[in-house]
């Protein structure tokens, strides 16, 4: 949704998911880019509502599991309750990577409603291992099903990632699941996604052309294509993915989802990726360098959903 | 003489409120600081400045000796507990209730807004931090033209958040929507909470985005700057931090809201900062500081008013 200021269609999002299903891909996730009730001033309005978007999805699929995604503090259990009568059966319930515990009430929420569920601590580089274990188990105990480590701002190098799968496993029960979303700004989004597959991880995020925020998550046609050559199994189909990622979705990007100088600076200065387009915003109107401005949002250590305050820090620049 | 008030719950807000009234207030006196922990920091001062205390809750409040004399009733629990406090106390009709918790069992109270309208009712609510921060924004702009979306992010450092505000963050932004609609006079409203981590914690910012239709630019910037200086009458550091911003969202080009469709007109944007005073938790807590100050407002001014 980033890279293209949540203006998909829902036709296209419809498009998408059924070839999606179709290629094998295990579960898709389908919200605005910052979660249900995303649609705002702050992180864009979308060019449809979520229930546009997710209407008449779950019954298309024939393989894949129909997921979203919710922010506690931007979106609500209603929004989630809604999502869940329209098909959707499991949930990625977002925080910082310090702040699990406002989510205990969606998470129980989301199980009493019947829904698999992840927790998912965003900015995993901005806590250490052994702390960010802690964190998961916190959402271990409200019930999650699966936590994962979520790479936001792409900062992560490949030990990082592995030590931070292994403190999940030493302090998580067996049964729970561990995942991986990874973002591509240090062009590690697929290196970093085996490394947490080969200690553990059992749910790799991915997206054709890596179609996300910063330089993308980790390309999903690259990951299968790796995966193929490690001979791993998994239920994806190599060329229908190669073929979808350069004929659907590689020509809706306006901005090149690529490693460059501004998508460097989120993974280098450790800035939450979908800061990007706001930044770059922010630095043509006020006359600013992107660059200048993504450091100054790392040194004020600017967490996810702090969109509002780029130009802020912007205006202060000028001062 | 000075009023007897009581508060229930010895957390963060309870013993901020605690610490204002004892230190500045001059028509109130704590005459009860209630808990549910005898061990908990809030009761431990309160008993240390001389306050009655009591740690077995509002059932406990009831029978002290001081109860009789108590005309206002501060709950600053949580929502849940609020339920069974206000149970309680609206059995005894000479006792007012200033509920700092989101239950919003009573009318939503934003001092500079909406104080005269709500002399009379038993039980007032005082929304929540964000929205004691945003509302009087919404509403200045709701003064000069008809705001069709308001929407507030409100960024709180991780340390100034207790575990009823962890517990409940839904609550949060449900109320504060709800009251940029009925106090702000949006015709929907929309809130953002988020929890920043960094160290040293960052001071409280507030921001304000409201689309409208088209209108005075002028008259809606000295309205908002009049409206800042009726908080900052009670909340010192209560602060606009950028001047006001103005874009034009065309009618060729509308945004969609959702639950509301498609909407073009005025868009303004407002930076706030709130310091805090620094009583129990340091300036950063701004959150604190806010919820705590128009508490201790519409208190004294319920007083002046009953008085005159």
């Amino acid at each position: 949704m980033h890279p293209i200021g949540h203006q998909y269609t829902k036709e296209q999002v419809k498009e998408l998911a059924i070839a999606l299903d179709r290629a094998g891909v295990d579960a898709i996730e389908i919200a605005h880019g910052d979660g249900l009730a995303g649609g705002s001033f702050t992180f864009g309005f979308g060019a449809q509502t979520d229930w546009e978007w997710l209407e008449g999805i779950s019954e298309e699929l024939t393989h894949a599991r129909l997921t979203t995604l919710i922010l506690p503090g931007i979106a609500t259990m209603e929004d989630l309750e809604k999502a869940k009568n329209m098909g959707v059966d499991s949930v990625r319930i977002a925080t910082h990577c310090t702040e699990a515990d406002t989510a205990i009430q969606h998470i129980e929420g989301a199980k009493k409603l019947g829904m698999d569920v992840g927790g998912f601590l965003m900015m995993a580089h901005m806590n250490s291992p052994k702390n960010l274990a802690e964190q998961a188990k916190i959402m271990e105990q409200a019930g999650a099903d699966c936590v994962y480590v979520t790479d936001s701002a792409g900062a992560l190098l490949m030990d990082d990632v592995k030590d931070r799968i292994k403190a999940f496993k030493e302090i998580l029960e067996p049964s729970t699941e561990i995942g991986i979303h990874c973002h591509h700004n240090l062009s590690l989004g697929v290196a970093n996604t085996v490394v947490a597959m080969q200690h553990g991880a059992t749910r790799l995020d991915a997206s054709l052309t890596g179609m996300g925020a910063g330089a993308g998550n980790a390309p999903l046609e690259v990951l299968i294509a790796v995966l193929n050559k490690m001979e791993v199994s998994h239920n994806c189909d190599l060329y229908p993915l190669m073929d979808i990622a350069e004929e659907i979705v590689r020509p809706l990007q306006k901005r090149p989802v690529r490693v460059d100088r501004e998508t460097l600076s989120l993974g280098y200065a450790g800035v939450y990726s979908s800061f990007l387009l706001h930044s770059e915003r922010a630095a043509q109107k006020y006359g600013l360098d992107t660059r200048a401005i993504l450091e100054e949002l790392a040194r004020r250590g600017l967490v996810g959903g702090q969109e509002d305050m780029i130009v802020d820090v912007a205006l202060d620049m000028i001062k | 003489m000075k009023t007897k008030v009581a508060i229930i719950g010895s957390g963060n807000i309870g013993t901020d409120l605690l610490i204002k009234i004892l230190r500045y207030s001059e028509t109130l006196e704590v005459a009860a600081m209630v808990g549910i922990d005898p061990k908990s920091d809030g009761l431990a001062r309160a008993a240390r400045m001389d306050v009655p205390t009591c740690h077995t809750g509002v059932d406990g409040l009831l029978e002290m000796p001081e109860w009789n004399d108590i005309k206002i009733v501060f709950d600053a629990t949580s929502a849940k507990a609020h339920l069974y406090n206000w149970k309680r106390i609206r059995q005894f009709s000479d006792k007012r209730m200033i509920d700092l918790t989101p239950a919003a069992v009573g009318p939503y109270l934003v001092p500079a807004v909406n104080f005269s309208d709500h002399l009379e009712a038993l039980n007032v609510n005082m929304v929540t931090c964000g929205g004691q921060a945003t509302i009087p924004i919404v509403a200045a702009i709701s003064d000069v033209v008809k705001v069709h979306y308001g929407e507030i992010v409100a960024s709180i450092a991780s340390k100034s958040a207790g575990p009823g505000t962890r517990a409940n963050i839904d609550e949060f932004t449900e109320t504060t929507s709800q009251g940029i609609e009925k106090i702000g006079r949006a015709e929907k409203g929309k809130a953002i909470i988020i929890l920043n981590p960094a160290e040293p914690p960052l001071v409280m910012r507030d921001t304000v985005f409201t689309l409208s239709e088209m209108g005075d630019k002028e008259a809606i910037r000295e309205n908002i700057r009049a409206k800042v200086k009726l908080v900052q009458e009670y909340v010192p550091g209560y602060k606009l931090h950028q001047e006001i911003l103005f874009d034009e969202i065309p009618a060729s080009n509308p945004v969609l809201i959702q639950g509301l469709g498609y909407r073009h007109g005025l868009k303004t944007s407002v930076y706030l900062k709130v310091t805090g005073a620094g009583h129990y938790l340091p300036e950063y807590a701004g959150n604190l500081d806010i919820m705590t100050s128009a508490a201790r407002a519409t208190a004294e001014r319920l007083v002046k008013s009953i008085q005159s």
